[in-house]
């Protein structure tokens, strides 16, 4: 009972395999929150529309937290919204990952002098796995975004880290 | 051999130890780290608000039923449109019934009041020592308990 959250001592051809199996079904269907919130919105529907399709990935839109593995948090984090994006962020089911796409998200972005309204950075709210540079990023650039999280995926392991 | 039924009750049973199996895969795989945020209604990110038992009040219900006869009766004016011109007299007379059974239905809503939001207060009767029950809804009752 709750495997994945166990950890293991020692590592054998079990559990590697078993990592193995598991990292491969999870980065190949990373299904995504279906939420934008700024230009970047547009950019991450134009990677999901048929010139970029980032379904061959396994990346679908869901409309529901509860079935999402990974949230692409694209565009301004206003304050008014970081509150919700924490809300949404629980109400994931786990493991989950989070890509902050675009400037506004990585860092405050044009806003991050002046932006009194803005959050200086969607990681002072969650925590994020990948960050894609852009004001906005291209569709390739948030594509490269989510091979980096599937190569994240792909070495997770059930076993202990060893401290070298 | 097999029957027929028997090819059923096999699709049967495979279909429910796949779905069986489906939910112990998870079971035993899954993370269970479960904590309040994580377990709060999802509302599109919003704070939920109080319960989803609320009570909605009852005068939809009528405005929602007469919706319904409505509709069912638009249902049946389509395919009577399409064979109107074949059926001829007989089709318009035969609809011409139907239309004013409802209509009449409706006029009853209309004339007892039952379309009107806001409903007039109700008359409650009350009893007035040495008169005994007053009803203003009544006048007729009154003067018997005088008499």
């Amino acid at each position: 009972m709750g495997l994945l959250d166990k950890q293991f001592d020692n590592s054998n051809i079990v559990i590697t395999s078993l990592d193995n199996l598991l990292n491969w079904a999870r980065l190949s269907s990373l299904w995504q929150m279906q939420f934008g919130l700024a230009c970047c919105a547009i950019e991450m529907m134009a990677a999901s529309a048929s010139n970029f399709d980032m379904m061959r990935f396994g990346v679908i839109p869901r409309a529901t937290p509860r079935q999402c593995d990974v949230m692409i948090v694209s565009g301004t984090v206003t304050l008014k919204m970081a509150s919700r994006i924490k809300r949404l962020y629980d109400q994931m089911s786990e493991p989950r990952y989070v890509i902050s796409m675009g400037s506004c998200s990585n860092c405050g972005g044009p806003y991050w002098e002046h932006g009194y309204h803005v959050l200086k950075g969607v990681d002072r709210v969650i925590p994020v796995d990948v960050y894609v540079p852009g004001c906005p990023p291209r569709p390739e650039a948030l594509i490269e975004g989510l091979m980096k999280l599937q190569e994240k995926v792909r070495n997770e392991s059930l076993a202990k880290k060893k401290i070298a | 051999m097999l029957t027929d039924f028997g090819r059923i009750l096999i699709f049967l049973l495979i279909g429910a130890v796949f779905t069986a199996g489906g939910f112990v895969g998870a079971w035993l795989l899954r993370p269970r780290r479960p904590y309040p945020g994580k377990l709060s209604t999802y509302e599109c990110g919003e704070e939920p608000i109080g319960n989803s038992w609320v009570k909605f009040n009852i005068r939809f219900y009528v405005v929602a039923l007469i919706f319904l006869v409505f509709d069912v009766e638009v249902v049946f004016l389509f395919p009577w449109a399409l064979v109107f011109k074949s059926f001829g007299m007989f089709a318009f007379i035969e609809m011409v019934v139907f239309l004013a059974i409802l209509i009449v239905g409706y006029a009853y809503v209309w004339v007892k009041g039952d379309l009107d939001w806001d409903k007039p207060e109700p008359k409650v009767s009350r009893y007035v020592k040495g008169v005994g029950v007053v009803s203003d809804d009544a006048p007729e009752m009154n003067e018997h308990a005088a008499a």
